[in-house]
């Protein structure tokens, strides 16, 4: 229930805004995370954005991954 | 799908697994509770078990909110549904729950008013469209869930939404991990810590549980995400708090989500199936939103709540039994006849030895 889908920020007006990924488009909204921008790479969960995902340290994860 | 796929290399995963297997001590048996459901289903549906070292031992733990909410709450949910005029609005996990004498499926199979919603926002909107009917959205779920049903009661009295209020049947997770590392039965050396819940409450409410000598990695969903939390966890020299989950988690988590949380909900002791009462576990809605609070609104009667003969479901979540000791297992319990919460739930234990176990 505690799951998050990782979702590109299309548009944003207010705390409303267009999230996607894949085939899927998804109304969100961001009262709870007010500093996200368009072009962000975002967790929704249940309609809500709840955190931006760190691009250089999903990277930083995967280069260790890498080095095993 | 971008920060999915990457972290389902299954070359990647194989290397991680042999990584785990130079690094564990032979002569140790090591026992993890993964604390989140998100978790425990994907431990199966990947086959995380059958990559590990048999002297690693995951133990499914209590965070599943539909398994951990009491008879108590379906039927009090059932009871509400029976009232003329009353939408009842909940995610689609509710819905074939056991109460003590029934379940909302069975309900709106006689005519109750049940609508599956994805979001609050989803019931908020149903209200608003249905100015006529009373719309009561079953607020479950931990911290992850809880400010964005905070957000739907604070949306709805700027909008002077008059139909919509809430059930109220949310918990928090540090407490209960408090009780179960106080269970004599459990012998755990670690968790792997739930990474959404802890998105939003940070690291700093867990210390207690390095201070009792107990590892903690907050996870990702991922298998990649799990197979790494479980290597740091072998790794870790003292017990202490580590991040795995770096991509999404700050040490001091969504500030705003919190003090939405505290803006409508305050603390109160909660019964959870299987554990009992957690002191200080629960989330109800303030007095001052008492007007969205389903429970002063309507103040339902119900008959005493009852278990179910045989099912043991509590131990499960407890992490003190597996399914398959149940007498009811894959007999008189399964998905589609489901006698506990754990068997219906998509993130349930038993569930999740159903389909992969």
């Amino acid at each position: 229930m505690c799951l998050g889908i990782p979702m590109k920020v299309i548009k944003i007006d207010g705390d409303e805004g267009i999230v996607v990924s894949g085939g899927l488009r998804k109304k969100a909204n961001f009262s709870l995370m007010k500093s996200a921008r368009p072009g962000d790479y975002v967790l929704l969960h249940a309609g809500f954005v709840i955190e931006k995902i760190k691009t250089k340290e999903a990277e930083k994860t995967l280069k260790a991954l890498n080095n095993l | 799908m971008k920060y999915v796929d990457e972290y389902r290399d299954s070359k990647l995963i194989a290397r991680q697994a042999r990584e785990i297997r130079e690094a564990v001590d032979p002569g140790h048996t090591y026992s993890f509770m993964e604390v989140c459901g998100t978790h425990t289903m994907n431990i199966f549906r990947f086959g995380i078990r059958e990559l590990l070292p048999a002297n690693i031992r995951l133990i499914s733990g209590p965070g599943c909110p539909v398994c951990v909410t009491p008879n108590e709450f379906i039927d009090k949910a059932i009871a509400l549904a029976g009232i003329k005029n009353i939408i009842i609005a909940t995610f689609g996990d509710m819905l074939k729950v056991p109460g003590s004498y029934s379940s909302l499926e069975k309900e709106r199979g006689a005519g109750a008013s049940v609508k599956i919603v994805y979001s609050s926002i989803d019931a908020l909107d149903l209200a608003k469209r249905n100015p006529e009917k009373d719309v009561v959205f079953l607020g479950i779920g931990f911290e992850t869930t809880a400010p964005t049903v905070a957000q739907s009661i604070l949306m709805a009295k700027r909008a002077g939404v008059k139909n919509y209020s809430v059930l109220c049947g949310h918990k928090t997770m540090p407490e209960a991990l408090s009780v179960l590392t106080e269970a004599p039965k459990l012998d755990i050396d670690g968790f792997l810590l739930p990474g959404h819940v802890s998105a939003i409450i940070g690291v700093k409410p867990y210390r207690f549980l390095a201070a009792r000598g107990k590892r903690c990695v907050v996870a990702g969903f991922e298998p990649l995400d799990i197979m790494q939390a479980i290597s740091m966890l072998i790794k870790q020299k003292r017990p202490g708090i580590e991040i795995q989950y770096t991509r999404i988690i700050k040490r001091g988590g969504n500030v705003l989500a919190r003090k939405s949380i505290k803006k409508v909900f305050e603390e109160k002791d909660s019964i959870w199936r299987g554990i009992g009462k957690i002191r200080k576990s629960g989330l109800v809605i303030k007095s001052k939103f008492a007007e969205f609070d389903a429970e002063k609104k309507f103040r339902v009667q119900i008959p005493g709540a009852r278990d179910h003969a045989g099912c043991i479901c509590g131990d499960v979540i407890k992490g003190v039994k597996t399914p398959l000791e149940c007498k009811l297992f894959r007999k008189t319990c399964a998905p589609e006849h489901p006698v506990g919460a754990c068997m219906v739930s998509s993130e349930g234990t038993c569930s999740a030895y159903y389909k992969y176990g």
